[in-house]
């Protein structure tokens, strides 16, 4: 693989860019790998990277029935925070946002990490007290956050309107570290460096069943034929009941559309992201200047990609409180991913009831910003057969144990 | 956009008008259960990708309860039926293998 450099920008110049090879190889599967991943979006992607990075495990395949960063991954609004309230679940967003830190130079490609600060804003009472306790729970587990008042507020945020009718802005939850990065280049960075290790990564190619031999996985049934594994991870997102359906046995696990917009590119107005779960509405404005926002899940079971109309109205609605300027704004385009949701809200990294299968998913509305933690944390499982300190509270069994992990409070909008 | 009849008040609406509540027929587990079949019935689900029977209220209507046997792929609903039954009946069965002849009731 090339690197790309300042001097490698400034040879392809001068030869009419002729010189850039592919990021990554399209090869045909071959009969079997030590990993199969189904998925390749960001999660199953990094799942990749780190198994050979961390492990040196690089037979692998990832599998992707459409085109890699496709799902959820392309489709999300790119909002990087790790202020939660739960020590496990702190810990696997802070080791993603920190790794994001180093993105870019770790994978020499520019996923344009931008930590531009997230302020989650106050409204209600119950809000601040909820925040405030979050800001101290960060304390302790070492994520730097803290509770900001109004003019803190709108200083950081001109655009906000703080003295709103029905919820005035009472103060915000601010970490000044998280912020946003470029959705498909994380994607596209992992992919490149995979295919670099050797890996191959299968696009068109659609996984439609498990083959597994006395209780334990042997391969996966595609569009492709058969492609035998050792080890097979599945990191499907809102897909995840799918493919445990098609491996006998179900989950803890819903699938709903969630939508996003962005209207139309506007000079700078806004260098911060703001969330407003009480509205429920969120913001930031994207390089090209769009305004990115966040919509509403559907209220029922689908897999559409495409969401109800009548978010579109009540998430612009909600915004056009806190932020007046949004009622001039035209929008540009609406879209829907599928997002997986769990029953207590947070993330599953675990070994199923099928031997050498292991499954990472849940991510739901919230699982861009923890691409690089998870990818880390599933890796570990997958190469040692048991979950390491990161993963080791996301099992399958805290079900069946009422060991939940209650971030529904922190994690309960989208984002 | 998702548009259901109740059963209930003949009315047909646009999804606004209802409320979901989520996967139908579950079987309740409750104390003197296992803890699989009490974690299955609290949290497992169905989630096909495909043919879903599914709960609903008509909250800005009616008011009452029913079910729904529909695709979470098109949003097709092949029917709607009453509250106060176990299982889908047969004509609902037969409705929706009409439209999917290779769907299976799942076990
Ligand atoms: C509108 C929207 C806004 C969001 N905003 C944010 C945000 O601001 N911040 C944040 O942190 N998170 C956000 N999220 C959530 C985030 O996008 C997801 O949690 C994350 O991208 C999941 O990544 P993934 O790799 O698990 O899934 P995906 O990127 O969906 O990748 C899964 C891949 O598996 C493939 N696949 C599925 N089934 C098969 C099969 N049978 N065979 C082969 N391949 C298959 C799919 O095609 C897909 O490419 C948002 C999501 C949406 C939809
Ligand atoms: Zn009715």
């Amino acid at each position: 693989m090339k690197r790309y450099s300042l001097f490698a920008i400034a040879r392809e110049a001068a030869r009419y860019h002729q010189g850039w090879e592919k990021a990554w190889a399209s090869p045909e599967p071959k009969k079997k790998y030590d990993v199969v991943i189904v998925g390749a979006g960001g999660h199953g992607l990094a799942t990749a990277f780190y198994l050979g990075k961390n492990f040196g495990i690089t037979n692998v395949a990832i599998v992707e029935k459409g085109w890699l960063g496709g799902g959820n991954t392309g489709r999300n609004t790119t909002i990087i925070r790790s202020n939660y309230l739960q020590d496990p679940s702190a810990a696997i967003y802070e080791k993603a946002r920190s790794l994001y830190e180093t993105m870019s130079q770790d994978l020499n490609y520019n996923v344009m990490f931008s930590p531009r600060g997230v302020m989650m804003l106050a409204q209600t009472e119950a809000e601040i007290r909820g925040y405030k306790r979050t800001a101290q729970a960060n304390a302790y587990q070492g994520v730097a956050t803290e509770f900001i008042g109004p003019e803190r507020v709108k200083e950081l945020c001109p655009i906000i309107r703080i003295d709103g009718p029905r919820y005035p802005v009472l103060g915000a939850l601010w970490q000044e570290r998280g912020g946003t990065a470029r959705h498909d280049a994380v994607a596209w960075g992992y992919a490149r460096a995979c295919s670099d290790m050797g890996m191959d990564i299968i696009q068109q190619c659609e996984v439609t069943g498990v083959t597994r031999e006395g209780g334990k996985v042997t391969g996966v049934e595609t569009t492709k034929g058969h492609i035998g594994c050792n080890k097979l991870a599945s990191v499907v997102a809102g897909n995840s009941g799918h493919m445990a359906n098609m491996a006998g046995f179900q989950l803890p696990m819903e699938s709903v559309a969630l939508q996003a917009l962005v209207s139309e590119p506007i000079k700078p107005c806004m260098d911060v992201v703001v969330m407003a779960n009480t509205v429920h509405g969120y913001m930031s404005q994207s390089d090209k200047g769009e305004m990115v926002i966040g919509g509403g899940t559907d209220a029922f079971n689908n897999y559409t990609q495409r969401g109800s109309f009548h978010h579109i109205e009540e998430t612009v609605r909600a915004l056009i409180e806190t932020f007046p300027m949004v009622s001039r704004l035209k929008m540009l385009r609406q879209w829907g991913g599928i997002v997986d949701v769990t029953g207590d809200r947070s993330p599953i990294i675990s070994k199923t009831p099928v031997g050498n299968m292991f499954i990472n998913g849940g991510w739901g509305t919230g699982g861009f910003k923890s691409i690089p933690g998870s990818g880390w944390a599933m890796a570990e499982l997958v190469a040692k057969g048991e979950p390491g300190p990161l993963a080791a509270e996301f099992g399958l069994d805290r079900f069946t144990q009422g060991r939940f992990i209650d971030e529904s409070v922190a994690a309960g909008v989208a984002h | 956009m998702l548009t259901l009849e109740c059963p209930c008040c003949g009315v047909r609406g646009e999804e606004t008008e209802f409320h979901g509540g989520g996967e139908a027929h579950l079987k309740r587990f409750g104390p003197g259960s296992s803890d699989a079949e009490f974690e299955t019935y609290l949290f497992t689900r169905e989630n096909p990708k495909g043919v879903n029977f599914e709960r609903w209220r008509h909250a800005n209507g009616c008011g009452k309860w029913f079910h729904a046997a529909r695709c979470t792929m098109t949003l097709e609903v092949f029917a709607t039926y009453s509250a106060q039954t176990y299982e889908p009946p047969a004509d609902v069965i037969a409705a929706i293998k009409a439209k999917r002849p290779e769907w299976e009731m799942p076990a």
